[in-house]
């Protein structure tokens, strides 16, 4: 008999080979440790700054109602706020639809076939495009044409960065229903807009809001792509064919001036849009945790 | 291996039952793959009728091409003839959704909607009847009885049926094709998923329903086809092999093939 079967097991905690594997483990759980504390460290810092240098800011009640001031005089930014709120809800509008449909197509009709294979390939190409220049893109087709700036312009430039973002969530949720489920529907004899429209989306419903919160929230930061469609806005306007004042252009502009009071709505501009994007994905994680 | 070359010639011959369901010469690819080798027998009118063999064998593709299930996979295709009520369900041009409501089918996993158990029956009832609210109880109530559930969750059918537990589902899953009234039931390993007890439910739900419908069962567990099934076809690498009164198969079969199998010496 050779010595690879014969003498006593080889357990026991004096192993080498076990050894070396604990150790391996401790180095492994100690740098995927730090990585995380470096990764946080910057999140903390960021959000530490924004909520201390607008924190004042925000707690002005002028910063909801004032319009936005000229340089060294009292104002706040509701212009901006209500603009930034128009155009995000309508190229979330006008996006969501689009995405949602587009990712149905993609994961339900087209599995197979050359055209579900372009059209998810261009859509990541898309959903990497840099902002700016879906921004010159719309400049170019719509605001170059129609010779003005424009609230819709800037919706039109907020939506298009919005269907990527949800046919990309939305083909990928749908592909995480079990294919057993449309067969279950489809064996009771349903037809498959049925069977997509009542059991698919339910089922990846949590999933497809995630995508459209997330792609919210991406759009409700975005500035290169206002900067040549709804630019700016001085006023209050309510007319969305008219230039339209936002938060990023205007966090933007105020920032880079030499004036202390523009600064400081600058400061509570930003820490007004990242407080909104928080409290929107607390509220749709409580929405989700009470219909599941 | 001499004994699987030999022609199968099914013992229960095609014509001699009352039949529902008749195959004649089926073969069925996925591809380029040929899984059905040129099957022919006869699904007796409200008998149960068990298929049985080892993995990959083909009785789960057999039984899916009963309702179509295929239709929705490009690549798989199936030749020859499944007669019901004299129409041939492979080349019929009829729509696709009205033989499937007419040919129930349960799944291994249990498979219920991301809705309410009363809503998981009400939305097959509703694709092809439109009844009144009461109407629509009745029938909830009457679906979830037949399968043997209502009074385990009569008190919560506004709860989600994911909540349930996993025998439970496969029930619900029963109730929901039960309501919409089919001719035939399909059952794919219906027990694989459940325990013990669960199991017997189902299989005492199977001996209760074969008096108003037609059911084919495809089982992994011998002992589960010879409780609950009245005829059993045994099947391996494609090929019908042995067809016979489900006593005769497993006290008596005529193959020295099915033999092996059911005796556990094979597969």
């Amino acid at each position: 008999m050779s010595s690879a079967v014969s003498g006593a097991s080889a357990v026991n905690p004096g192993n080498s080979l076990y050894r070396s594997r604990k150790r391996f483990n401790a180095i492994v759980v100690v740098v995927s440790s730090a990585a995380l504390a470096f990764g946080l460290f910057w999140l903390v810092w960021i959000l530490g700054t924004l909520l201390y240098e607008g924190g004042t800011a925000l707690a002005r009640a002028a910063l909801y109602y004032q319009m936005t001031p000229p340089p060294g005089a009292d104002g706040g930014l509701a212009n901006a706020l209500a603009g930034s709120l128009a155009m995000v809800a309508a190229g979330t509008i006008f996006g969501t639809p689009i995405g949602i449909l587009a990712g149905t197509y993609l994961a339900e009709y087209g599995r197979r076939g050359w055209l579900a294979g372009a059209t998810r390939f261009l859509n990541d190409v898309l959903l990497s495009a840099p902002s700016i220049v879906i921004g010159l893109f719309v400049y170019s087709v719509y605001v170059a044409q129609v010779k003005h700036f424009s609230g819709w312009a800037g919706a039109m430039a907020l939506g298009l960065i919005v269907v990527p973002v949800v046919v990309r969530t939305t083909d990928d949720m749908l592909k995480l229903v079990p294919n057993t489920l449309r067969e279950a529907a489809m064996a009771l004899g349903c037809p498959s807009w049925k069977m997509v429209v009542f059991v698919t989306y339910r089922a990846a419903r949590t999933g497809i809001l995630t995508g459209i919160l997330l792609a919210i929230a991406r759009v409700s930061g975005e500035t290169a792509p206002l900067l040549f469609t709804a630019l700016n806005n001085q006023f209050w306007s309510s007319d969305m064919n008219a230039p339209m004042s936002n938060l990023p252009v205007v966090i933007f502009q105020f920032a880079m001036s030499p004036y202390e009071n523009w600064h400081r709505l600058a400061w509570g501009g930003a820490a007004l849009i990242t407080l909104a994007v928080l409290v929107l994905n607390i509220l749709a994680r409580a929405l989700f945790r009470r219909t599941d | 291996m001499q004994a699987l070359k030999v022609r199968a010639v099914p013992a229960v011959e095609p014509g001699e039952l009352k039949a529902k369901l008749s195959v004649r010469g089926l073969n069925f690819y996925y591809g380029g793959f040929q899984a059905i080798k040129n099957v022919t027998l006869d699904i007796p009118e409200r008998k149960v009728t068990a298929f049985i063999g080892p993995s990959g064998c083909g009785k789960s593709t057999l039984l899916r091409t009963f309702n179509r299930m295929y239709a929705l996979y490009p690549d798989q295709r199936a030749e020859g003839e499944i007669l019901m009520d004299g129409e041939n369900l492979v080349t019929t041009r009829q729509d696709v959704s009205l033989i499937r409501a007419r040919i129930g089918m349960v799944f291994q996993k249990p498979t219920p909607f991301p809705m309410s158990i009363y809503d998981n029956i009400a939305f097959g009832v509703n694709l092809f009847e439109s009844l009144s609210r009461r109407d629509m109880d009745e029938r909830v109530e009457w679906a979830l009885s037949r399968a043997a559930i209502w009074n385990e969750v009569k008190d919560k059918l506004s709860q989600s049926g994911q909540s349930l537990s996993g025998g439970q589902q496969q029930r619900l899953c029963i109730a929901r094709c039960i309501a919409i009234k089919p001719e035939v039931l399909l059952l794919d390993e219906p027990c694989s998923a459940l325990d013990p007890i669960s199991t017997a439910k189902v299989e005492e739900l199977i001996n209760e329903l074969k008096t108003d419908y037609t059911v084919v069962i495809v089982t992994h567990n011998m002992q589960q086809a010879a409780r609950v099934s009245d005829y059993t076809a045994y099947m391996y690498l494609g090929e019908l092999i042995e067809y016979d009164i489900t006593d005769r198969i497993f006290i008596k079969p005529r193959k020295a093939a099915t033999e092996d199998y059911i005796t556990g010496r094979f597969g």
